[in-house]
């Protein structure tokens, strides 16, 4: 493969620099003291990532797929990555908001987090980054589930890290610690049974063989074991449980860069597994999207809205909203048409923006407070920190799904997508809990704008150093909401992608 | 002579520049408060030449982006969409003079940002009102409802945050979870939302589904007011009089009744719709609602909360006309628009001039007062003959061609509804009058004198008065909006 020279070279191995540039910077990152340094190298690596997802991007809009053999060993024998359309356009997305989340979180991290910790911060950083890249870049069921377990050990050290502000960080911690590892061992487990039946290990090969050997009780194990590993960690109701805390209680930083990216990786995983890995077993998948799917992701989308209408703290609201909207991209996954599941994808690019931004914002107030964000401390602060609570607003605007934002663009495509179907109930579930997530959100926007500060209120600083990537991520929500062209035609070439019989 | 397209551009825009200026002019009252009539006159001209150009046979348009395929931000202005644009722009130009007097009669605070919020709701009116296409109408709809929410709430009292909540929750409740599905479905079965004479749903959606997807936007649409999503117009009246006389009159709810008369004249077309007998219902639902709110009228003392149950009764005229799809009934209901919208703000207007004044608030105060104020009741004398119907006032034409149209299409009980209505308008609207004049004082005042506050509704009623006789472009647009 070195024939054409140094560009064609760096082209063919795109897929895996993706991963690679930030998992190699992390020990380096780890050994340096100096945090401004530490930053600047994260900063890089994320960038490296982002860049080389947009050339993904644009080679697999011209020529469909890319693979890599890792160490130059064939498949089925050797680690593949292979990066399709849904691939890439999930990498970008991921890389992108990673990468606005790490530009962001120098001022943000500084302020939460204790200084000694920084260096070690922004290595467990770059690994859970590069391990949620490898997550949906490897074309490898036992690959994968090294990536899952190195995103979600290093997501355990960034979410503790919250501990500096308030200590129930480190009980989030543990509970995703602990969640997350029965979610990694229940994939495990079911890759040993699908592995036992195939005798291989590459997806692709993996779904040639299902295909070819159809029905059976130890692939049907498998089937269950590894879905629902992989619901726990995309947090699906009702292993869901993990994720308020965790993002609730991890420095703002983090909660931006795990709620924009890391269960976006595992629903991408989730529907390569019903759609491209046990595409050959279609009364197993079909079984399981209309009876345990859909109907968990509707749950998930009342029980988060629920939750977010009572939650008081702003982090903890949010986190609730998330397992909302987690249900409405797992929604369109367990609907199975083409259009359901562009939708979804769509609502992955979407959600990214609406929740990196948001969480980049209360780490802002958060810093002005100097305490926990929640509706009390929130009154007035519109008028006192007006540029983020602008943002801040814009972002939830979107997240309710008003026209002219990346949520409605979503909402449109979503409900379309149902109403293609004939569900004409969900299709009123999901408007009916649209509407009730304005609820949570005006609840918020209505203390922030409408009351006045009390007069004994602190005056409060605005940190000009989060400006640029909370505005950038703030007026991608009014652009992709405005110029949706992009986004909806790469949501549906990764559509047809996956259901077209995948890798 | 303009170009009708920069007309289109210069009536969209200048609400929204006076909107955006108005924070800037904060330190300089006068400038802040000349800014809203003056855009008022700058919009009507240019809706003005917008209203000829469509007479002439055009179609003003005015594309801004492609979000995706099949959906467009793009204006183009239908008949029906001039007629509303003209409403809506020259009323402004009085109701921001009398905002003005009232405001600061009233002595009002944070009057900078509700002069900001009041253009901002201007500019969606116009935008809706030149919508080429549903998503564009759906959007500026809700920009409206939300423009709306700081002037409702403007006392910033608890009874105010209430009612905004109230106000808010079934306006957007209403537009996200029946209106939203609503726009969508058509997308679905036509692929595009682009407006058509004729419609665009008549091969693309199975007639059995028709009454379904109508319902969707009869209800969907809350700003129409039809029992029983009404609540929030009566709660919205806690909003200073200029906010109840030009958006809870004229811009708001015939956003509402306009976006329904579109939906019926250019989405469905009324060939299909009374061929598919899917409004029926309407029809009823339509004449309960006038006849209900009227009755619920007559209880009501306080005069905002009288007029606020008259305007959801008068615009299930308009939702009627549009239910009952026939030539005639739909030019009816646009003219009834109009001539509404010019009675209604009279009303309005007269309502907030008392109080500004004299600070008299209910019907059962107003007794002997008349000579205290007789501009003030001159004006609600005329303002009330046009709701009512009775000649020469503009009012007496709508309800003329609805009643032809129910005839047309033999629903001969619509007749009965109007009339009865029409008694009941008259004793609920000419009530004030009666006890103004001919009965002797129950409260003194003292009546301070507020020009701004007076001139408006005087104008507003000569206006009435003056749409008896110059209907012509009013109605040379209605009857191109059903021409083939």
């Amino acid at each position: 493969m070195n024939d054409g020279g140094i560009i064609a070279i760096f082209l063919q191995n795109l897929p895996v620099l993706v991963v690679v540039i930030p998992l190699l910077l992390s020990p380096v990152v780890a050994i340096i003291t100096a945090p401004r340094l530490a930053w600047a190298i994260s900063v890089a690596g994320v960038g490296g990532a982002f860049l080389a997802a947009i050339l993904l991007q644009s080679i697999t809009g011209s020529i469909g797929r890319v693979t890599y053999h890792l160490g130059n060993w064939e498949p089925p024998w050797g680690i593949e990555f292979v990066v399709d359309s849904a691939t890439s356009l999930t990498l970008v997305i991921m890389t992108g908001l990673a990468f606005l989340a790490t530009l962001y979180a120098r001022a943000s991290l500084m302020s939460e987090v204790k200084h000694t910790d920084l260096g070690k911060c922004y290595a467990a950083w770059l690994l859970a980054s590069g391990g949620l890249f490898g997550l949906v870049a490897t074309g490898d069921a036992f690959n994968l589930f090294v990536f899952l377990e190195i995103s979600a050990l290093s997501s355990v050290i960034l979410i503790s890290m919250g501990a500096g502000a308030d200590r129930r960080a480190l009980s989030a911690g543990f509970n995703y610690l602990i969640i997350g590892a029965v979610g990694a061992t229940f994939y495990v487990i079911g890759v040993g049974f699908v592995y036992a039946i195939t005798g291989t290990l590459n997806i692709a090969d993996l779904a040639a063989r299902i295909a070819e050997i159809g029905g059976n009780a130890a692939l049907y194990a498998g089937f269950g074991f590894m879905i629902a590993g992989i619901m726990v960690k995309a947090a699906v109701f009702p292993v869901h449980i993990w994720l308020p805390a965790a993002y609730g209680y991890a420095p703002s930083a983090v909660s931006s860069l795990l709620a924009a990216i890391a269960t976006k990786a595992a629903l991408y995983v989730l529907a390569r597994l019903l759609f491209t890995l046990f595409a050959g077993v279609p009364d197993i998948t079909e079984l399981a999207v209309t009876y345990v799917i859909v109907p968990l992701s509707l749950a998930g989308i009342f029980v988060g809205t629920v939750m977010a209408i009572y939650e008081k703290d702003i982090k903890l609201l949010l986190a609730h909203s998330s397992v909302a909207q987690i249900g409405y991209i797992a929604l369109g996954f367990g609907l199975a048409s083409s259009a359901s599941v562009a939708a979804s994808f769509v609502h992955i690019g979407n959600h990214a923006l609406i929740k990196g931004g948001l969480f980049m914002a209360v780490g802002g107030f958060v810093a002005a407070l100097g305490s926990r964000a929640n509706l009390a401390s929130f009154v007035g602060i519109g008028r006192r920190m007006p540029i983020t609570a602008t943002a801040f607003t814009v972002c939830g605007l979107s997240l309710a799904g008003l026209p002219l934002t990346a949520g409605f663009i979503s909402k449109l495509y979503l409900v379309r997508a149902i109403l293609a179907e004939d569900a004409y109930v969900i299709t009123a579930l999901v408007l009916l809990s649209s509407a009730l997530s304005l609820i949570y959100l005006w609840k918020i926007i209505e203390v922030m704008w409408m009351q006045p500060a009390t007069a004994k209120a602190p005056n409060l600083a605005e940190n000009p150093a989060i400006y640029f990537p909370l505005w950038i991520v703030a007026l991608a929500n009014i652009w992709f909401g405005v110029d949706a062209s992009w986004l909806v035609a790469a949501s549906r070439a990764s559509a047809s992608a996956l259901l077209g019989g995948g890798l | 002579m303009m170009m009708p397209q920069t007309a289109l551009l210069v009536g969209i825009l200048v609400p929204l520049v006076v909107a955006c200026l108005t924070p800037f002019l904060a330190n300089r009252p006068l400038w802040r408060d000349a800014a809203g009539p003056l855009g008022g006159v700058a919009t009507f001209i240019a809706a003005l030449h917008v209203a000829l150009a469509v007479q002439a046979g055009e179609t003003p348009r005015l594309f801004v982006v492609q979000i995706a395929e099949g959906l467009a931000i793009d204006f183009a202005v239908t008949p029906l969409g001039a007629i509303f644009g003209l409403v809506a722009s020259g009323l402004w130009i009085f109701a921001g003079l009398y905002s003005v007097g009232y405001m600061r009669g009233a002595k009002e605070k944070h009057q900078t940002r509700f002069a900001a919020f009041y253009a901002v709701a201007v500019h969606a009116a116009m935008a809706i009102a030149w919508s080429g296409n549903l998503l564009v109408l759906f959007i500026f709809y809700e920009i409206l409802t939300f423009s709306t929410y700081p002037l409702v709430t403007h006392k910033e009292s608890q009874a105010a945050r209430d009612a905004g909540r109230l106000y808010m929750s079934i306006l957007v409740g209403t537009s996200i979870v029946l209106l939203l599905p609503a726009v969508i479905w058509v997308w679905m079965v036509t692929g595009n939302l682009e407006f058509s004479s004729g419609g665009i749903l008549a091969d693309a959606l199975d007639p059995k589904m028709a009454p379904m997807l109508l319902a969707l936007f009869a209800f969907g649409v809350g700003k129409a007011a039809l029992v029983p999503i009404h609540r929030w117009l009566p709660a919205a009246m806690v909003a200073p009089t200029p906010v109840s006389a030009l958006l809870h009159a004229v811009a708001v709810v015939k956003a509402g009744v306009f976006t329904i008369l579109t939906v019926v004249v250019y989405v469905f077309g009324i060939d299909f719709l009374s061929a598919s007998d899917a409004a029926t219902w309407l029809v009823w639902l339509a004449s309960f609602t006038i006849l209900s709110s009227s009755f619920v009228a007559i209880t009501k003392d306080d005069i905002k909360a009288r007029l606020a149950y008259s305007t959801i009764s008068q615009l299930s005229y308009i939702v009627l006309g549009a239910a009952i799809a026939s030539n005639m009934a739909v030019q009816g209901a646009a003219i009834h628009i109009v001539m509404h919208a010019a009675g209604k703000i009279t009303l309005f207007f007269c309502a907030g001039a008392f109080y500004v004044q004299a600070h008299l608030t209910k019907i059962s105060e107003l007794d002997g007062q008349g000579r205290e104020m007789p501009w003030v009741f001159a004006a609600f004398f005329i303002g009330a003959l046009s709701i009512i119907g009775i000649p020469p006032a503009g009012g007496s034409w709508s309800k003329f061609i609805l009643m032809v149209g129910a005839v047309d299409s033999q629903l001969y009980f619509v007749l009965a509804v109007l009339g009865l209505s029409s008694l009941l308008n008259i004793y609920y609207l000419l009530e004030p009058l009666s006890r103004g004049f001919f009965r002797s004082k129950v409260k003194e005042v003292t009546v301070e004198s507020h020009p701004l506050v007076v001139i408006p509704p005087v104008i507003t009623a000569l206006l009435s008065l003056a749409l008896f006789f110059y209907v012509d472009l009013f109605a040379d647009l209605a009857s191109l909006m059903v021409a083939p």
